[in-house]
């Protein structure tokens, strides 16, 4: 559905996105994920047609987002970070407006616009500005109008940052109802429990492409071992083990310590260095790996 | 209609209409310059306060003094004791002018001398000044020309000579009210237009709305026709207020033709609304626009004619000035406004705003990208 071959768009000093290539299938959730200023960005406002690429091609549905613009324009959605609707319109007054400029037929925008003030449960609210909206509320009408003309490509640029937890369950039932329906979903985020939800994943640092594929087999082909402990001395473990033969990350998360190592004959190892320098440890396994340790090593090469 | 384009202007209304305070601002700046302009910037001057100190104190002396009282150049309100007096109060501003009589001025006109009398005049306002300067200097020649007459004993008319009788065509009171207010409606159209045009799209991008609306079909061209359509009709309600305030209160007469007023503004508009989309793609925030608005609208004020005469002016700021739109639109104005003329005497003006809006809106649309950068 969406093709990027050799992608690369740089701004006076910075290259923002460089020399990227993938594809993202019809009937995906594609993720987006890395931190900031690792290129989500640009990457998604380039595939929207919002800024041209500095060199490289890409392609919706077959069509150039350079040459084909208007057409590409037709078939996505794209809803950028900030949110970018109209403070001083009620939220009616925006889902009309943007059915206007999309030219959606008059006969069936009210029953549109109803079905999607309920999908986004904003019924309630359609006299309400905008601006009065809470920040999840109005993720919840950048989306609806982002869906107004019935785009097969939804692209979201960082919907559930600055988000509450519960809003961003919310936004991400309908997603997937969205998706539900067929529609192409590129998201991107920092949150590596949402690309957990994704069906295939491209974790992006600094511009680069580092991985790209099923959250599953990227977990699948870490080529690495995590073992877990529980610390009360979390800091002075990870000080004691990072420097081990064969430690390739340690990490903390509260009273745990997290580790990865390069081969699970280092386990004894580890548990032995743990234990001579007097640290408490206790319940200490292997564990399953996430996409963030997935994340962590590739960035660490 | 295009449905995209009326999409655009009708959300612009929108956002006009809930800005009150901006709303209230737009119908408030005509009514406010005009009165301020048509009051304060006259250049009609009358009432002098003036300080007489008379020495003599004969007949004669409070002959001319009369002379000078009966015209309303001169308010006769400051009577010194003695000269240093009169220094003091033109020192302290108390009065723009000062007569001093001498002693001896009676008995030399009674002997059929010529006798001198002293007309100092404060020379920091250089208009002023020479209006007063011409002022003094003919009601003394006309008190002169009388005592001459008194000791002829004849009609010295009578004996032949040069009359210069002159008449002023178009503004017979040389009220100049009438002179500015018919600019002012060029002034304020161009004021308001770059301003909120300008704003008006610089705040997409501030808001960060851009982004949305450059991934929909819209055409750049009804981005910014649906976004000027609405400031027109508030430029034509202001050039109304102008006109109506204009000639009810100030009394100024409009001769001219209204349709041709309208074309000819219109016209001008065009210049305008290019100067404003041409700074909303240079300015990257609301304050830069009015900063950019400010910068383009002082040239404009000084080299257009407005408040000094372009004649006037060293050969290259007339040169620059033809650069400057609102020069002609102040030509086409007074013209229309005060000599009631028709289209072929302000041809020439008329097709100089049709190129420089064109070329301007041309100009300003191509650098508009309907893109991020």
């Amino acid at each position: 559905m969406i093709a990027l071959e050799h992608l690369t768009k740089t701004f006076a000093e910075t290259i923002a996105v460089n020399d990227v290539s993938y594809d993202v299938r019809a009937g995906e959730i594609f993720g987006l994920i890395g931190p900031d200023g690792a290129g989500k960005t640009t990457t998604l406002r380039v595939i929207s047609t919002a800024m041209a690429p500095t060199s490289g091609r890409v392609t919706v549905n077959g069509h150039d987002v350079v040459r084909d613009a208007e057409l590409v324009k037709r078939l996505i959605g794209y809803m950028p970070q900030r949110f970018a609707l109209y403070p001083d319109l009620t939220v009616l007054e925006n889902l009309n407006f943007f059915a206007d400029i999309f030219g959606s037929p008059r006969a069936e925008r009210a029953a549109l616009i109803e079905r999607l003030l309920g999908f986004a449960r904003l019924t309630d609210f359609k006299t309400r500005y905008a601006r009065n909206l809470s920040g999840g509320m109005q993720k919840k009408l950048a989306l609806a109008a982002t869906l107004m003309h019935r785009p097969r490509v939804l692209l979201l640029d960082e919907p559930t940052t600055g988000v509450d937890p519960v809003s961003r369950r919310e936004f991400w039932d309908l997603l997937t109802n969205v998706h539900l329906e067929g529609v192409t979903i590129v998201v991107s985020t920092p949150y590596l429990d949402e690309a957990e939800r994704c069906t295939r994943v491209a974790l992006m640092h600094r511009g680069k492409l580092v991985a790209y594929d099923e959250p599953n087999h990227l977990r699948a082909q870490l080529g690495a071992y995590i073992y877990e402990g529980h610390s009360t001395q979390a800091r002075a473990a990870e000080h004691a083990l990072e420097h081990l033969d064969g430690v390739l990350n340690v990490n903390t998360y509260g009273e745990v310590v997290r580790v990865i190592v390069d081969a699970p004959t280092r386990a004894a190892a580890v548990q032995n260095a743990w234990q001579t320098r007097g640290l408490a440890l206790q319940n200490f396994h292997a564990a399953s790996p996430r996409l963030e340790d997935v994340f962590v090593l590739k960035i660490r090469k | 209609m295009n449905s995209r384009l009326f999409a655009i202007t009708r959300k612009e209304i929108i956002h006009i209409w809930r800005d009150k305070r901006t709303l209230v601002v737009m119908f408030l700046i005509p009514v406010i310059q005009l009165f301020l302009l048509g009051y304060a910037a006259t250049t009609d001057i009358r009432h002098l306060n003036t300080a007489v100190y008379d020495a003599d104190r004969t007949m004669s002396s409070r002959a001319l003094i009369e002379a000078y009282r009966a015209s309303d150049y001169f308010d006769l309100n400051h009577f010194a004791a003695n000269e240093q007096d009169l220094a003091r109060w033109l020192d302290h501003g108390d009065v723009r002018a000062a007569m001093l009589i001498p002693s001896g001025y009676g008995d030399k006109l009674a002997r059929g001398e010529t006798a001198q009398v002293a007309f100092l005049l404060d020379g920091s306002d250089p208009t002023v000044a020479g209006t007063a300067y011409a002022a003094s200097q003919s009601i003394g020649q006309a008190q002169s020309t009388q005592i001459v007459q008194q000791r002829l004993g004849v009609d010295v008319t009578a004996l032949g000579g040069i009359e210069i009788r002159p008449r002023v065509w178009y503004n017979p009171e040389l009220k100049s009210s009438n002179y500015m207010i018919p600019a002012l409606i060029g002034m304020i159209l161009q004021f308001l237009t770059i301003m909120f045009t300008a704003q008006a799209i610089v705040r997409e991008r501030e808001q960060g709305t851009i982004e949305q609306l450059v991934v929909t079909p819209i055409h750049s061209w009804e981005l910014i026709v649906g976004k000027l359509v609405p400031y027109v009709a508030i430029a034509f309600f202001s050039l109304a207020e102008i006109l109506v305030i204009g000639t009810i209160w100030f009394g100024v007469p409009i001769r001219g033709s209204i349709p041709l007023l309208l074309l000819t503004s219109f016209l001008f508009l065009l210049t305008t609304l290019g100067l404003g989309l041409l700074i909303s793609t240079i300015a990257k925030s609301q304050q830069e626009a009015i900063l950019l608005t400010l910068i383009i609208n002082l040239p404009g004020i000084f080299l257009s004619g407005f408040l000094f005469p372009l004649e006037a002016m060293p050969p290259f700021l007339q040169f620059l000035s033809f650069f400057i739109p609102l020069r002609y639109m102040l030509v086409i104005l007074r013209a229309i406004v005060l000599k009631g003329v028709g289209l072929e005497a302000i041809f020439t003006p008329t097709v100089a705003l049709a190129i420089f809006g064109f070329l301007l809106l041309i100009g300003a649309s191509m650098r508009f990208r309907k893109r991020l950068e």
